[in-house]
């Protein structure tokens, strides 16, 4: 089975996030880059497929960004994927500019499944997987909690209000992961030392236009700090009046 | 001829849901501001309440009609959606971002071309075209975005924008019969959770924290939700614990919620669970560290212990249901 993975290079999620000079994009001294927190979801059942179909199934990751996104695919590389490829593009993309980037290049390798995660944490946009089984032409699940194949198709579980919804898919697919698929494995240090072993080819990425424009990026407005209102449940009767006469939500 | 913007309506069992007025709402508002025709359209088999579109302001309302559009397909959705976009020609499509929303607007973005901007919570349209504020970085910072595209797909937070009542009217149906080709993706089944409502769709939710203990004490929180007519929601903390399910996970890696009510017990308001219910309407927070972060953005809090605080509040909340 030939697998692909496609992982986005993100500020960790604990790093404050402060506003670059240009107004448009968040400045990005001091802040620490990791993989794609979903993304590592998809590695592991990148692994687990790989695993189960034996043989000679091979995994390949796939990032769009710049040099820097090598960490992220290396990081995949050490929890046991073969091998990379850096679609190299230095300027912002929207999700558009990276499917676009990202579908040319699956569709020389004939990939049967696609792993991605469901959104990346920087832009939580989660549309990148929809649009690379578009331009694919593959079948698609995303919010994926649970997967499993049946003979000739895939019958995956997503995440959506009030349940889970039952999706049949037929191979080759997309597969956007969500928290829950399975529990990411930790790179070991034999991973990690055969990691720097593997080969990233590096490419630039097909040309593509933005096709949504940001325009400013600020911090959100602070919320004024509430009233505390007391230490102990004799609180409690003022605490019902204001949501009921000044919040009116109860 | 004017130009067309094109609301996409959710329905689900055949009825059309909150978010889908909330679409409708929006579609009239920009279409008027804009000078811009309104189209909205419905996609499934048996449809029971597309003529209340009326009461926002909708005077037609199209179905693409088909019994293999009975259950959501991806794939077919998409595909009848957008030819139904090129049909008309539209320029703007608007759906909200609900699990159904998220997963469609990308395919049909990819299908016209367009350019596409998710999960809005403010659209601007002062300047002559559509300006959408948008977070980002769980909610860290905000990001207001142009189309750069002729084409343009549009989705909405849920339960930001409330659905706008314009008087009693029926909107006329246009059934339109469609025979979707492709659906190598399609929805076979569905997993109804066995909690009663799923907290991406409450308008007042209760959470627990760490500080509830242990997942015996949850009948506090739970007591509390029922007591308020709301969700059951948790903090990671306490999911990871494996006290609670993830489907009820606020925060980061959880749902994003926007309710009206928020009440956060026994929650330390760690970063990652604020990017998932900052935008709440109203918060709550009940922990006994003075100083945890919740109470930074909470409206009102009460800086002591769950355990005694809880139980009154819920009896105090029983007495006035009663009234
Ligand atoms: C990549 C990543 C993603 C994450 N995603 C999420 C996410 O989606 N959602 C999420 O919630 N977290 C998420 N987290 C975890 C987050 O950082 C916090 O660890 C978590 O939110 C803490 O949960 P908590 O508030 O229940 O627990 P704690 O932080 O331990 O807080 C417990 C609170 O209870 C209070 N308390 C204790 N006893 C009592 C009492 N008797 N009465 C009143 N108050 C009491 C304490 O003062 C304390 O403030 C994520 C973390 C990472 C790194
Ligand atoms: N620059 C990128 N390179 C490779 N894969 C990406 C990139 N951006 C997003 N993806 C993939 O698409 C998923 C959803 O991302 P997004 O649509 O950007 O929220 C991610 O979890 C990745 O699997």
């Amino acid at each position: 089975m030939n697998i692909a993975v496609c992982v986005s290079h993100v500020p960790d999620t604990a790093t404050k996030i402060k506003i670059g000079d240009d107004n448009k994009t968040i400045n990005k001294a001091g802040v620490t880059y990791i993989i794609n927190p979903y993304d590592e979801f998809a590695v592991e059942e990148a692994l687990t497929w790989k695993e189960k179909a034996g043989g000679d199934s091979k995994i390949t990751i796939l990032s769009v960004g710049g040099d820097s996104n090598k960490e992220t695919i290396r990081k995949a590389l050490a929890m046991g994927a073969d091998d990379g490829i850096l679609l190299k593009d230095d300027n912002p993309r929207d999700s558009m500019g990276i499917a676009k980037a990202l579908s040319k290049e699956i569709k020389s390798h004939k990939f049967d499944v696609v792993f991605c995660g469901k959104q990346s944490v920087d832009y939580d946009a989660g549309a990148v997987p929809q649009m690379l089984a578009e331009f694919l032409d593959y079948s698609c699940a995303t919010v994926v909690v649970a997967l499993k194949m049946d003979g000739n198709k895939i019958i995956a579980e997503r995440e959506v209000e009030g349940g889970r919804e039952v999706v049949e898919l037929e191979l080759p697919a997309v597969i956007g992961a969500q928290k829950g698929l399975n529990e990411p494995r930790y790179a070991s240090l034999k991973g990690i030392m055969s990691a720097k072993k593997k080969t990233i080819e590096e490419k630039p990425a097909a040309q593509a236009e933005n096709l949504s424009e940001i325009i400013k990026m600020y911090s959100p407005p602070a919320k004024q700090s509430g009233r505390i209102l007391g230490t102990d449940a004799s609180a409690v009767p003022e605490l019902v009046r204001l949501l009921r006469e000044e919040a009116k939500v109860i | 001829m004017a130009k067309k913007i094109l609301a996409i309506l959710e329905q689900r069992d055949g009825k059309l849901k909150k978010s889908a007025f909330e679409a409708a709402t929006i579609a009239v508002r920009i279409a008027s501001e804009l000078n811009y025709e309104v189209e909205v359209v419905a996609v499934g088999n048996e449809i029971t309440n597309l003529s209340e579109t009326g009461d926002y302001g909708i005077k037609k309302i199209t179905h693409l009609k088909s019994d293999k559009l009975e259950n959501y397909s991806s794939s077919g959705y998409s595909e009848v959606i957008a030819n139904f976009a090129k049909e008309i020609d539209a320029d703007y499509l608007l759906m909200a971002n609900t699990a159904l929303g998220k997963d469609l607007a990308p395919y049909i973005a990819a299908k016209l071309n367009a350019g596409l901007i998710m999960d809005a919570i403010n659209i601007d349209s002062s300047s002559g075209e559509i300006i959408a504020t948008r977070p980002v970085y769980a909610g860290k910072s905000l990001i207001n975005v142009k189309f750069n595209s002729q084409k343009k797909v549009l989705t909405i937070r849920p339960n930001i924008f409330k659905p706008a009542v314009k008087g009693k009217n029926e909107s006329e149906i246009i059934v339109k019969e469609v025979e979707p080709s492709n659906l190598k993706s399609k929805v076979i089944d569905f997993k109804k959770s066995d909690s009663k409502l799923d907290v991406a769709e409450a308008d007042i939710i209760v959470s627990g924290g760490r500080g509830l203990k242990g997942p015996e004490n949850f009948h506090l929180v739970e007591e509390l939700a029922e007591a308020l007519g709301g969700a059951v929601g948790a903090s990671r903390a306490v999911v990871d614990a494996g006290w609670r399910p993830h489907r009820e996970q606020v925060g980061q890696t959880g749902k994003t919620v926007s309710p009206s009510l928020y009440v956060a017990c026994g929650i330390s308001g760690a970063i990652q669970h604020l990017a998932g219910m900052s935008s709440a309407k109203y918060i709550v927070a009940i922990n006994k560290d003075k100083d945890a972060p919740i109470f930074n953005i909470a409206d009102y809090g009460i800086a002591g212990d769950v355990f005694e605080i809880v139980p009154v509040l819920t009896k105090e909340i029983k007495k006035i249901k009663l009234q």
